[in-house]
């Protein structure tokens, strides 16, 4: 073993960071957002056990709140990841010099999101229900709504994370696997909305999937169907998905102008 | 090339700058049916920029490109343009994890190929690719890949073909066939072609027409055979160290 063949491979590492602030704030992120999501499960938990209440549905809560934020997930990759097999397959400049128009890639990317959902989301319920004797269809069509949703504000992220892959090139493609995990913690996946402190209660307001999931918790303590939180989550999500196009075309014609778009493809 | 004949391919003092670089200088040129021109020039004279804009990747600072009379700036119209051209390039790819079959699939549906089976199969054999047709594009070689591009190319049966160095990496047997196909196609198929290549012989052997770029300007337009005496040249090769090394003629 020699230490200089050692440190050259240990210097090789160290300079994509200096280069790439993508990476820098990764080492970062993952530790944060695992921190904040336990840290309120946690005092979720507690305050539960407090309050002395009855022991609530876990696996509900928790089975449910994981498949469900997966829809998310999936939707959001089915068009990240999708735009990004291109880049990597250096196949982008072929499909951008075919007849082929943008808003026609952008619907079968979602048509793509759409068919990773439906394969996720059956083979997780069927897991579910094999291992952990969890229904989540229990939950009844009310969560077909709440579904629906998820992949609108998934396809929003996706959207947006690809504008942003396009105008800053593969250095940006970490996004394609963390923007959608920014939102977690807020969304109160596992968690009511109430756990959170003061101020990010008042920015879960504007997130979607923050009522979606206290809408699944209503459901599963035997609540009633909310319509009202069901109206919330679709409203933003609609305007998050047009802010979202709205951004992506912008970033389109933009690197398009730039001569970003070719280099991209090769 | 006659000039009696409309060009397919026309274009009007094309410039393009990224910020305060000028990559294309007021270029002008046309392109007529059954014409093959070549674009020379060292790296950086523009070809690839000039290329990029007539495919709609990049948008021109000022000048007009007009294919088949249409504005490939307005999307309607670079709709109806692209489904009309295609393209070829060594230094792109096609999905990996897709056997060549599939992937030419997907391109035949890009470009609403009827028949598209048939087509491929006449493809696949046209480049002798029927051993990996079933085999994942990333197994290739580089020689295959190439043919696997230029097969993609004249999925659509193109009337004009867009050639960034098509053959620089095919072994010189493949390669030559490769250029008596293309001059067979543009002869019986009075298809345009734009090509560009580092391989002087091969430039020499296959244009009709050459147009020397250098610093995003043209600085000369003829023949091979124009040029070489233009220059006081050898050969194509000679003009071309020439015009790199900053020789005018």
């Amino acid at each position: 073993m020699k230490f200089h063949r050692i440190s050259a491979m240990f210097l090789r590492h160290i300079y994509l960071y200096r280069h790439s602030l993508t990476r820098l704030v990764e080492i970062f992120y993952w530790p944060l957002l695992d921190l904040l999501v336990w840290g309120f499960v946690s005092l979720y938990l507690a305050r539960l056990s407090a309050e002395g209440k009855q022991t609530p549905n876990f696996l509900g809560i928790f089975l449910g709140a994981l498949i469900l934020w997966d829809i998310l997930f999936r939707a959001q990759q089915g068009i990240s990841v999708s735009f990004l097999e291109e880049v990597w397959a250096r196949n982008f400049l072929n499909l951008f010099v075919s007849p082929l128009t943008i808003g026609e890639y952008l619907v079968s990317l979602m048509l793509v999101a759409v068919f990773k959902v439906v394969v996720v989301f059956l083979i997780s319920a069927l897991l579910a229900w094999v291992l952990y004797s969890f229904n989540l269809f229990v939950i009844g069509i009310s969560l077909l709504p709440f579904i629906l949703c998820l992949v609108l504000m998934g396809w929003a992220i996706g959207i947006l994370t690809t504008g942003l892959i396009l105008r800053f090139g593969q250095q940006a493609e970490v996004l394609a696997w963390g923007v959608a995990f920014l939102f977690q913690p807020i969304s109160a996946v596992f968690y009511p909305v109430s756990v959170l402190p003061g101020f990010l209660q008042k920015l879960a307001l504007f997130i979607p999937a923050s009522y979606v999931f206290e809408g699944m918790r209503a459901i599963i303590f035997g609540r009633h169907f909310s319509l009202n939180l069901l109206l919330r989550a679709f409203s933003l999500d609609i305007i998050y998905l047009g802010l979202a196009l709205f951004f992506f075309f912008r970033m389109f014609r933009q690197v398009r102008a730039r001569g970003l778009l070719a280099k991209m493809g090769e | 090339m006659s000039s009696a004949q409309a060009p397919l391919l026309k274009v009007i003092n094309l410039t393009k700058s990224f910020n305060s670089f000028q990559a294309v200088k007021g270029v002008s040129f046309d392109l007529y049916p059954g014409e093959i021109l070549g674009l020379l020039g060292p790296n950086g004279a523009g070809k690839t920029t000039i290329i990029h804009m007539l495919l709609g990747l990049t948008s021109p600072t000022s000048g007009e490109i007009r294919i088949f009379g249409l504005n490939p700036e307005k999307a309607r119209q670079r709709e109806k343009i692209l489904s009309r051209m295609n393209f070829s390039s060594t230094y792109v790819a096609m999905p990996y994890s897709l056997t060549l079959r599939e992937s030419l699939m997907v391109f035949a549906r890009l470009y609403g190929v009827k028949k598209a089976r048939a087509r491929i199969d006449q493809l696949i054999e046209q480049f002798e690719l029927k051993e990996v047709a079933d085999r994942p594009v990333r197994t290739l070689s580089s020689g295959q890949m190439t043919r696997l591009n230029l097969a993609k190319a004249f999925i659509n049966d193109p009337d004009i073909l867009l050639l960034d160095e098509p053959t620089a990496s095919l072994d010189p047997d493949i390669a030559d066939r490769t250029r008596r196909y293309l001059m067979e196609v543009k002869r019986n198929r009075k298809m345009a072609i734009l090509y560009t290549s580092h391989n002087m012989q091969e430039m020499e052997e296959i244009s009709d027409r050459l147009l020397f770029l250098h610093h995003g300007e043209i600085i000369a337009c003829g023949s091979p055979e124009e040029l070489v005496a233009r220059f006081r040249g050898e050969d194509l090769e000679d003009v071309f160290l020439k015009v790199a090394r900053e020789v005018r003629p």
